[in-house]
Order: C-alpha cells, then sequence, then structure tokens
C-alpha cells in the first residue's frame, strides 16, 4: 500500500511540475547512416540550450553523453529534443550509442 | 560482433549487479528464488512493450516523456530500496536468527521479497528496453545482422556470468556480517539511482537548477570504462556530477539513514510483533 501512495505522490509531483522549457536557443542534429551532421555543433555558452535530434535512419540510435549528461533514445525515422547546458565554454563529445564507431560529434560552447 | 557484445554487456551488467546484490541481501529467505525470477519475467516482458512503445513514449508530454519515464522508473526503485532497508533494520535480527533453526520457514521474508522483485523489475526493464531497441535496430539492418546478433547474445550470457560472479563474492562474505553489507550497498545503489532520477528531471526541465558541474574526475576513471560502469551502477560514481546529481545523491543517502533508524526503534515493553 505504502508505495502505492509513493507512486501516486510522483506522477502528481511529475504533472504539476512546469512542462514548458523556458524559451531557449535552439539546434538541430540530424542522423543520418549512423553519423550526425553537423559532426560539430556551436552552441553559446552558460545557457541552457535545446538540440532537436531527428533520426534519418530505419533503426533506433541512443544520444549519448558523459559530459551533456545526455541518455535519449530516438526511435527510427524519429526525432527528439535534447536539453542541455549551461555549459562552460568547451567542447564536449557525444555519441550515438548503437552505432559507436560511426556516430561521434562534438559540442563546442562558446 | 565484439561492439554488439560490448553495448549489451554493459546493459546486462547494470541490471546483473542490482539482481546479485539483491539475491544476497535475500540469502537463506524462503521464496526468494521465485520472486526474483518473476521480477526478471516481468521486467523482460516490460522492456519489450516499452521498447515497442520508444517513439510514443518519447513524445509524451510535449518531447520529455522518455526523461520522466526514466526519472520515474529510476523514483520508484528508490522508493522500494527504502523500504527494504528499513524493513531489514526492523526484521533483519529475527530472520538472523530464524535463518540458523533448519526449516524453519521465514513466512515475514515474503515482505520485503515483494519490494526487492519490484526493484529487480524496474532495472531490467530500463536496461532491458535498450538492448530490445539494439537488437531491433540490428534486426532492421538485414546484413551482417547475424554476427551482431550473435554478438548481443554473447553480451546477455557475460551479463549473466556477471550476476553470478556478483552473487557469488557476496556469498563469501560471513553470515554474521551479510545484512550490513547489503544494506550498505543497497543504501549507496538508491542514492546513485536517486541522482541520475533527479539528473533526468533536470533533462526534461522540470529542474532548472543546479545544473552546473561540480567536478570533472574523468582524467581518472570514465563511466565508459568497466570499473568506471561497476562504480557508477554500486555507488552511483559519476565523473562530471551537477550540483544536483550531489545534492540529490547525499538527500537519498540522508534519508534512508534516517529511515533505518525510525525503523530500528521500537518502545521496549511491547511483546515482539510483526
Amino acid at each position: 500500500m505504502r508505495h502505492l501512495f509513493a507512486f501516486t505522490a510522483l506522477a502528481a509531483l511529475l504533472v504539476a511540475a512546469p512542462l514548458t522549457a523556458k524559451a531557449a536557443d535552439e539546434f538541430t542534429l540530424t542522423i543520418k547512416d549512423h553519423k550526425f551532421s553537423p559532426a560539430e555543433l556551436k552552441v553559446p555558452a552558460n545557457k541552457r540550450v535545446t538540440i532537436t535530434v531527428i533520426n534519418s535512419d530505419p533503426t533506433p540510435e541512443e544520444f549519448e553523453s558523459e559530459s551533456l549528461k545526455v541518455e535519449k533514445i530516438i526511435a527510427g525515422n524519429a526525432k527528439a529534443t535534447v536539453r542541455i547546458g549551461p555549459l562552460k565554454p568547451g567542447r564536449y563529445g557525444f555519441f550515438g550509442e548503437f552505432h559507436e564507431d560511426t556516430a561521434k560529434g562534438v559540442v563546442i560552447a562558446e | 560482433m565484439l561492439g554488439a557484445l560490448v553495448i549489451v554487456f554493459r546493459e546486462v551488467l547494470e541490471a546483473g549487479l542490482i539482481i546479485g546484490i539483491v539475491m544476497a541481501a535475500t540469502r537463506g529467505v524462503e521464496g526468494r528464488g521465485r520472486w526474483v525470477a518473476i521480477g526478471v519475467g516481468a521486467g523482460i516482458l516490460g522492456a519489450a512493450i516499452v521498447a515497442a512503445f520508444a517513439g510514443v513514449i518519447a513524445e509524451a508530454f510535449e518531447g520529455i516523456g522518455q526523461e520522466l519515464f526514466n526519472a520515474g522508473v529510476l523514483g520508484a526503485a528508490v522508493v522500494m530500496l527504502m523500504w527494504h532497508n528499513a524493513w531489514m533494520a526492523r526484521h533483519g535480527r529475527e530472520i538472523a536468527m530464524e535463518m540458523k533453526q533448519i526449516g524453519s520457514a521465514v513466512s515475514e521474508g515474503a515482505r520485503p521479497l515483494t519490494a526487492l522483485a519490484v526493484v529487480v523489475g524496474l532495472a531490467v526493464l530500463r536496461e532491458g528496453s535498450e538492448v530490445v531497441l539494439f537488437l531491433y535496430g540490428i534486426f532492421a539492418q538485414g546484413t551482417s545482422g547475424l554476427s551482431l546478433l550473435t554478438g548481443g547474445l554473447l553480451g546477455i550470457l557475460a551479463g549473466a556470468a556477471f550476476t553470478g560472479l556478483t552473487y557469488a563474492g557476496l556469498l563469501a562474505i560471513p553470515q554474521r556480517y551479510i545484512f550490513a553489507v547489503t544494506s550498505w550497498l543497497i543504501a549507496l545503489l538508491a542514492a546513485g539511482m536517486a541522482a541520475q532520477s533527479a539528473q533526468f528531471l533536470y533533462a526534461a526541465g522540470v529542474i532548472n537548477h543546479l545544473g552546473e558541474t561540480v567536478w570533472d574526475t574523468s582524467w581518472l576513471l570514465t563511466e565508459k570504462s568497466l570499473f568506471g560502469q561497476l562504480m557508477h551502477t554500486l555507488v552511483g560514481y559519476v565523473a562530471q556530477p551537477t550540483a544536483l546529481q550531489v545534492v540529490a545523491y547525499v538527500a537519498a543517502l540522508a534519508a534512508m539513514f534516517v529511515l533505518m533508524r525510525i525503523a530500528r526503534y521500537r518502545p521496549q515493553a511491547r511483546p515482539v510483533e510483526a
């Protein structure tokens, strides 16, 4: 019973929370043939940034980065939104976990 | 093939470590095998369903459905682990005593087992859905699929073997200490999950503070290395944690500690009851 309350409380918390993200700078990344384009994405530093990742491949991909703290699965022929930052100026590597040898890229915050 | 093996192994490893700890924590409790099996089975079934609806989940709630889902799964696991540890703090001694009497049925033991079965199920659900998606991607690609699939299956086997090793390693701990050791492991496991859950809420934009990276120890140990992955799952190690992750980690650990202290306390004059 107690865990039922916990679930309900958690669900209530999630629904009550503001779902609208702050208007932030928006960028786009495309996955095609298990490669990211652009492979280098410049974003402003010290700001929350929204990246729309478009997966043009028929297979799913996981957009992942330790330094950006992102783990997001994008189904085949679908797109997903990733929120990152605020970032200090620098280079932040990311990769597609399901095709790590080809799907690589860098976010450059400046 | 090697790439597929490594990817699948990494996912199975995370769930496997949790299963190994749960098995060790319930050592000597009757019916635990059945509960863990139920957890694994439900988790695999759930993983297949989640994978099938991955696109729908991702697009739910204005594109942050996946983050909310992950945060929810992790949050629920944290609550279950806290409940288990509090319960064990209260009844652990009785179970330890009863275990020494051969053939005594520890009927009470069934209660924290449900919580742990849920934890096992959630762990398998989260990691398993990625494995399912990955293997599906291989099927969809057609060519070279067979060798990748072999790699994936070997990855599952390797992950399962690691689960066995974790369990065997924990079993080597003398019975006297096993409750204390597994309680600590579960507390750290829960704290790590809480930090991860908070970070998913941040990624979803539900939490908008404390997003700054506090330190960077990726020169020492990255989460991508095998040892880093182990530390990430076991104690919640993050090479570049945000302030939010640190706060969530410490808060979960403190909450666990307080809860266990409260559970352990019982008024003197009352007879022992369940």
